[in-house]
């Protein structure tokens, strides 16, 4: 049987891990990811689960080594943050077209320089196009769930992709919440054992990542893109069983108060929360305001985010991310292109906000309403405004 | 190398790109890339195999006299031989066309 306990999100995090029976975990701590690894390498140590965990140099030895873990067929997890996802570069944009399903949990947080610790999504954004499935956790119980889904979804043979999943340093990472902790035995009957359609075996050897000369290489990446583009039906299958054996659904976006609302805010992660307190606020005045979340970024889910944004006329879709000299935030580009020219599409309104642990409070949300309102009857200058921050 | 023996589309291309049978580097012919080729003279040649040691493609085998044949499917013509040849019975002359 399952329990609810007090529990920090990371250790909940690893439990998850640890229940999913996990056959190595490669890490590198890196803060606000550490709480993570070190509960996984602790439950290694203490017999809790039979896995190897390898105490990597790097995180770029981190991915690598699970790369070759899981073409050897074993269910590998590893775990980063920032400058260390970053250091991971190289090798993340590998194990999509080679189609291994490594599971890893990016705890978001800023990166240099200035130095910052503290939590925004410009790590994630900046590795947006490794080629994995991306999911958002907004809160405890999420993260743990996600976790399993992302075992279930990146090895079921028809996916097989790596998946990740991100929740926000420090304001998810290290908060103690109420989670219910699924038993081993309801995580066994959701999660079957990895049985790859590969892999790396002396009796019958294959070659792994070889050359793809100019003939070749166009077809494999859209092979390996429209697999990540077919992970959809599972990860939606993978969700609608969790909802049957455990009884929470979770779909690719979410709305909150969303039915007849003029403006919708889009937001990603942990902020949502506040951004749905912002809206009860908002409402109790009267306002038509509601919320999109988005939990599946990649594949981005085109058609439910269409369907979600209903009749609304704006979208104030929240970035947590400063792409230096671009058109717009990584969402609010993603955004403007899904609506392009599509008849009665809602107006879209671009803010970055909360970068580098800057608190994203319900008076900037209900300043960012505010201003979409304002820009919907006078065009802005800029196509993003930067929420919250000083001039002089 | 992935496999390339038969043209395929990204619905036929093998799953990750794995090449599936071992031993499939031998299948590409990397003499392919040469502009210019070592020619051994055999009348300078002490069978001392240095240039067997040291090609870096595997291409140069002994024969049964004891001299020294170039493999020119996988030769790359990359002048190593002939560099390391301690009695220059190696020259590289380019190649024709």
């Amino acid at each position: 049987m399952s329990k609810r306990v007090g529990i920090e999100v990371s250790i909940a995090l690893a439990e998850a891990v640890k229940l999913a029976n996990v056959d190595v975990i490669a890490a590198y701590p890196i803060t606000p990811q550490t709480h993570i690894v070190e509960h996984l390498s602790k439950v290694v140590a203490d017999g809790e689960v039979d896995a190897e965990f390898v105490p990597v140099e790097s995180e770029h030895g981190a991915m690598s080594c699970c790369c070759g873990s899981s073409a050897a067929g074993a269910r590998t997890f590893t775990s980063s943050s920032s400058q260390g996802l970053l250091l991971m570069s190289e090798i993340l944009f590998i194990p999509g077209p080679m189609r291994l399903p490594i599971v890893m949990a990016v705890v978001d947080r800023a990166l240099s320089a200035p130095i910052s610790i503290w939590n925004d999504h410009q790590d994630i954004m900046s590795q947006r196009d490794v080629g994995w499935i991306q999911t958002f956790a907004e809160n405890g119980q999420e993260a743990f769930d996600l976790t399993l889904h992302a075992f279930r979804v990146a090895e079921d043979r028809r996916v097989s992709l790596p998946m990740m999943v991100n929740i926000d340093g420090f304001t998810l990472s290290h908060v103690v919440e109420a989670v219910e902790l699924l038993s081993q035995e309801e995580v066994d009957q959701y999660l079957p054992p990895f049985k790859p359609r590969y892999r790396m075996d002396p009796r019958k050897p294959i070659t792994m990542g070889p050359v793809g000369i100019p003939e070749v290489y166009s077809e494999a990446k859209v092979a390996h893109n429209e697999a990540l583009k077919a992970s959809r039906k599972v990860i939606l299958q993978g969700w609608k069983e969790f909802a049957d054996l455990f009884g929470r659904q979770y779909n690719p976006v979410e709305t909150y108060r969303s039915e007849d609302a003029e403006v919708l805010l889009v937001t990603m992660g942990s902020i949502s929360e506040t951004a749905m307190t912002a809206i009860d606020t908002m409402r109790e005045k009267g306002q038509k305001v509601g919320l999109i979340r988005i939990r599946l970024w990649r594949p981005f889910p085109g058609p439910e985010f269409r369907k979600a944004a209903g009749k609304a006329k704006m979208l104030a879709v929240v970035d947590r991310c400063l792409p230096p000299g671009a058109v717009c935030g990584p969402v609010g580009t993603e955004l403007r292109s899904l609506f392009y020219k599509v008849p009665g599409a809602p107006k879209i309104f671009n803010f970055i906000a909360g970068l580098g642990g800057r608190d994203v409070t319900v008076e900037r949300f209900e300043e960012m309403v505010d201003k979409a309102r304002a820009f919907a009857k006078r065009r802005p200058k800029e196509l993003y405004e930067v929420i919250g921050v000083r001039e002089k | 190398m992935a496999n390339t023996d038969a043209i395929v589309g990204w619905k036929t291309i093998t799953f990750g790109c794995h090449v599936m049978e071992p031993g499939s580097s031998a299948k590409f012919r990397t003499g392919d890339w040469r502009s210019q080729r070592p020619v051994i003279d055999n009348e300078k040649c002490i069978k001392c195999g240095i240039c067997w040691i040291y090609c870096p493609d595997m291409a140069i085998s002994q024969t049964e006299d004891g001299f020294f044949e170039i493999d020119l499917e996988y030769c790359k013509g990359c002048g190593i031989c002939a560099h390391e040849c301690p009695k220059d019975a190696i020259t590289i002359i380019p190649e024709e066309g």
